[in-house]
């Protein structure tokens, strides 16, 4: 049941928060922070209450289920599933949710209502993405999520929203419906060997499909999950989403959204076509690293601040893929950590750039400069951020960063060395960063106020959960294990029929 | 004929009643209320019985007809339609001069061919069926006769229609001259060999017939007429264009492959799969360069039939299923989308281009809302009928392995998202940027009571079948089942 909550309080909320429109600004916001810390605390107390036996699920990594016919006739069912990975998802979640709302509140300033159901119902898509193990269900969530978010960038955008909203929805959307024929696909591929039709994600797992045929689905899913991630070369929707939308939905979609991407590698392609995973891993891997420094070489040709840090998404982005399709314990770990603490960086870096943008109007940074000594709190804050961007070690970035290379040195050395170099690249644009707005001599005149008590309040509170995941990454590690060791686990199995039967050939 | 045929007909009947009590109310006063209400009440009383008669089916009536739950249901589903219409042309006939109550005398005929039609077992009967539908819809097209454009409509729908009826008719005659049989499961016994069609007057009298239904269904390339005569037809008849006419064809040939199991002929089955993926991409791209809405719904309308064809061409009781559900979502989705455009009437003129739609969301949110959901079940999003039916048929497409037709499917549902898109960017755009391009504010009165009340319906029946489609379904399996089988 808890689970269902966790979906039915965003959906309410949202629904609520709208009808409240109409009685002033106040009210949506109110109803909006409190249904998202209710699912962040419900969140935290299933961490509590699991964290201490986590180890305990070697067999069965679902903390918590819930299951209910749908539509029988079709083997779909409504099939919830909580482990470690989805759990650490979810906080994100709920965590960079409130602070979303938080941000927006001076914002947005017309149709409040509205924005706030389309940003809650945006979240309950997000959370139902992480839960949902019937795969019907799963690409409910995944194309749920798109309108509202497309609502938001068209309505609450900037100067050229419309480009951005169609652009991204028709990426994500086409890219979607690949995925449905790989997962209608695998639905009769099961259902002819077995004869049984469902949708059932723990059923499908270990299905028998034939190399070539696996590898074609396999692509399916790749196409979508690799347009949200995303994956050079189908990245392009990125930059101009993140820097049309208001800065909530660049929150939201560099914090969260481009995390579905990621975690639909981990769940579905590799679990459930590993054979063909490891063959085209190669080539996931190379196009980790030309995202990474491709990302870095383009974020560093940009003059618009929201931009310029859509781009470096796209390059830190390119460390998950490294580290899914590297896929031994530790890369899958350091993945793990990169999306969390990229989920914080980047969303900080989105709502500093979306502070400036309503502050002066401008997000370009040829008309910024010297800006240190008029907002110092706002440079130093940045500084800080930049700093976790690059990879800084204390900060949760290196220590997903790191992790993914070590264990990627062990897969392929020539790309872990191209990847690293990434990570300077990085260093540059972060830097650069820095120096374009806030040191140099002012450009131009600007009269702005520093961070007041409630942005900084924001800002501590994304720095904290950064220092702590990069001074003491155990409990996020700990809590994770046991998922991804089962998958592992069922992969290695399929490894080692392979290696049995090559030798039979010999 | 037994009095177990005339219950299983009483349908029918109740239909053709209302045809004569509204003549004669109106002979004798005229009241547009009173024949609105009758002619709806009429409908609702055929819907009504329907429960009833599952101890009398199925039954043959005479050989030319067949009362079963398959032509039951889509008896329910073309008069639900119908009696929509019904109520939004009250509406909509109420703000227009004109001679108002002869429309539902034609429109519930028209519904007696349709429905009829759905029943045949015999190419007499779908002949009968189809002349009684389209004849009237002549009529119905032209109604606003002292307007140009709907009068020019109605004259070109005559021309085409009755062309396509002499290609039907000529090729129905060439197959009885080869065949010697009209009747449908004798038809079966001699197409079995599977030489038949090599035949050369069963190929052409095929073809010929194709020619007759694809100008119905209104498939590429016999789509010319839909944009200009959906454009110039009243909106609330084009909303019957859209889901009766087109519903009945499909119901009968749905019956007429899957008896007959044309499926097994290649050139057919090749045939149509072309038809499948023209009328997909020509739709969507077509729409593309639209700034009417009334065309983009129309071209949009041919891509869908393009769809509804893949889910068609899987075969099987599976494709029963996938066809008369998406039947429903799209019947849902084009009465309300055609529904807005008639509610919007304002000074005789309908909201036409997308920029008399700017704004919307400001002046008029519920209608806005209604709107969106209805383009948005067109695209195929979740939490909408449209989703489940486009999940339908992609299921069937997938499960035949039509690879050709899935992946046009998948293209197109892209390319479509865009137009649909088009049009909610409009609807949501603030008004400041929008206020020199409408023309008509069409936006600023309120529309009627009946038919927010049918929009809200529809609305409602539009999620529910989006998120809990089970009980629909397993109607659906139930029938399409026992079709196949």
């Amino acid at each position: 049941m808890t689970l269902l909550w966790l979906l039915i309080i965003p959906i309410i909320g949202g629904m609520l928060a709208w009808m409240s429109g109409k009685t002033g600004t106040q009210v949506p916001r109110w109803i909006s922070v409190i249904a998202l810390t209710v699912v962040f605390g419900l969140t935290l107390q299933i961490w509590y209450q699991y964290y201490s036996k986590i180890d305990l699920f070697t067999e069965q990594a679902w903390l918590i289920e819930f299951e209910r016919a749908w539509i029988p006739q079709l083997g779909i069912s409504f099939y919830l599933a909580l482990d470690g990975l989805s759990l650490l998802l979810i906080a994100l979640t709920a965590f960079l949710g409130i602070i979303s709302v938080v941000v927006s509140w001076k914002e947005i300033r017309h149709r409040v209502g509205f924005f706030h159901f389309n940003l809650l119902w945006i979240l309950a898509g997000i959370i139902g993405v992480f839960i949902a193990l019937d795969l019907f269900l799963f690409f409910f969530f995944w194309e749920m999520m798109l309108i509202p978010m497309y609502f938001l960038i068209i309505i609450w955008g900037h100067e050229d929203k419309r480009y951005a909203a169609i652009k991204f929805f028709i990426f994500t959307q086409a890219s979607g419906l690949m995925m449905l024929v790989a997962i209608l696909a695998l639905y009769f591929v099961h259902g002819n060997a077995t004869g049984v039709f469902t949708f059932n994600y723990n059923t499908l797992l270990g299905t028998e499909i034939s190399a070539s045929v696996a590898m074609w689905l396999m692509l399916g899913f790749f196409v979508a999950f690799g347009v949200k991630l995303p994956a050079v070369p189908v990245h392009t929707w990125l930059p101009d989403a993140h820097t049309q939308a208001p800065t909530a939905g660049s929150v939201v979609l560099a914090g969260l959204l481009l995390k579905t991407g990621a975690y639909g590698f981990i769940r579905f392609v590799i679990p459930l076509f590993p054979e063909a995973a490891m063959q085209f891993g190669f080539i996931a891997m190379i196009l980790g690293v030309v995202s990474i420094l491709y990302g870095a070489k383009l974020a560093f040709a940009q003059t618009d601040f929201k931009r310029l840090v859509a781009y470096t998404s796209v390059s830190h982005m390119g460390f998950v893929l490294l580290g899914v399709f590297a896929w031994n314990e530790l890369a899958l770990q350091g993945a793990i950590v990169v999306i969390i603490a990229h989920g914080l960086s980047t969303g900080a870096l989105f709502i500093l750039a979306g502070g400036i943008q309503e502050r002066i109007h401008t997000r370009d940074l040829d008309r910024m400069g010297g800006l240190w000594t008029t907002v110092p709190r706002m440079a130093s804050v940045a500084l800080f951020f930049a700093m976790a961007s690059l990879g800084l070690p204390g900060l949760g970035n290196f220590i997903g960063e790191f992790l993914v290379l070590i264990g990627m040195f062990r897969e392929n050395i020539p790309l872990t060395v191209f990847a690293a170099i990434g990570i300077v690249a990085a260093t540059v644009y972060s830097v650069w960063i820095i120096q374009r707005i806030f040191h140099g001599e002012p450009r131009e005149k600007w009269q702005m106020r520093d961070l007041n008590l409630r942005e900084m309040v924001v800002m501590a509170a994304m720095m904290i959960v950064l220092l702590w995941i990069g001074l003491y990454p155990r409990p996020i590690l700990n809590t994770a294990k046991p998922a991804l060791d089962i998958i592992l686990r069922e992969v290695e199995e399929v490894q080692m029929v392979d290696t049995w039967d090559s030798d039979l050939e010999f | 004929m037994s009095a177990t045929d005339i219950t299983a007909l009483i349908p029918f009947i109740i239909l053709a009643a209302t045809v004569l009590i509204v003549v004669l109310v109106i002979s004798f006063y005229r009241n547009h209320f009173i024949a609105a209400l009758l002619t709806v009440i009429g409908h609702a009383a055929a819907i009504f019985v329907l429960p009833f008669l599952t101890n009398a089916i199925p039954r043959h009536i005479t050989r030319i007809m067949i009362i079963d739950d398959y032509s039951l249901f889509y008896f329910g589903l073309l008069t639900a339609a119908s009696m929509i219409v019904a109520i939004l042309m009250y509406s909509y006939l109420q703000r227009r001069e004109t001679q108002r109550e002869e429309f539902y005398v034609l429109l519930t005929i028209a519904t007696i061919g349709a429905t009829a039609m759905v029943t045949s077992t015999h190419f007499i009967m779908l002949f009968l069926g189809l002349e009684v539908l389209t004849v009237s819809l002549y009529g119905m097209i032209a109604y606003l006769f002292t307007y140009d454009r709907p009068l020019e409509a109605g004259i070109k729908y005559l021309i085409l229609a009755a062309a396509s009826s002499a290609f039907l008719l000529f090729g129905m005659a060439l197959i009885y001259a080869e065949t010697g049989t009209m009747l449908f499961s004798e038809l079966a016994d001699v197409f079995a060999p599977g030489d038949g069609v090599r035949n050369v007057f069963i190929l052409t009298g095929t073809g010929m017939m194709i020619v007759g239904i694809g100008f119905k269904l209104a498939v590429v390339p016999f789509h010319m007429w839909t944009p200009d005569i959906y454009e110039a037809a009243p909106a609330p008849v084009t909303a019957y264009l859209a889901t009766v006419s087109k519903g009945g064809m499909f119901a009968i040939l749905l019956r007429y492959f899957i008896e007959l199991n044309v499926y097994t002929y290649e050139t057919i089955f090749f045939v149509f799969t072309i038809i499948a993926v023209l009328s997909m991409f020509f739709g969507n791209i077509l729409a593309l360069l639209q700034n009417n809405v009334k065309r983009i719904l129309a071209y949009s309308s041919i891509a869908h039939l393009g769809y509804i064809l893949v889910a068609f061409l899987a075969g099987g009781a599976l494709a029963a299923e996938a066809v008369t559900f998406y039947l429903v979502a799209y019947f849902i989705t084009s009465l309300g989308a055609f529904g807005i455009i008639a509610l919007l009437i304002h000074n005789e003129k309908e909201p036409e281009s997308i920029y008399d739609f700017s704004g919307l969301y400001a002046r008029r949110p519920w209608i806005a809302a209604v709107f969106t959901a209805m383009l948005l079940s067109l695209a195929g999003i979740p939490l909408t009928a449209g989703f489940i039916g486009k999940f339908y048929a992609l299921t069937a497409g997938v499960g035949a392995a039509l690879w050709v037709l899935v992946i046009a499917l998948v293209v197109n549902s892209a390319i479509g998202l865009y137009y649909y898109l088009r049009i909610v960017v409009i609807i949501y755009s603030t008004s400041e940027e929008s206020d020199q391009l409408s023309e008509t504010d069409a936006l600023a009165q309120s529309i009627s009571f009946t038919g927010g009340i049918v929009l809200a319906f529809l609305l409602v029946l539009l999620v529910w079948l989006g998120v809990y489609p089970e009980p629909l379904i397993a109607i659906i399996q139930d029938i399409a089942g026992r079709l196949g089988g």
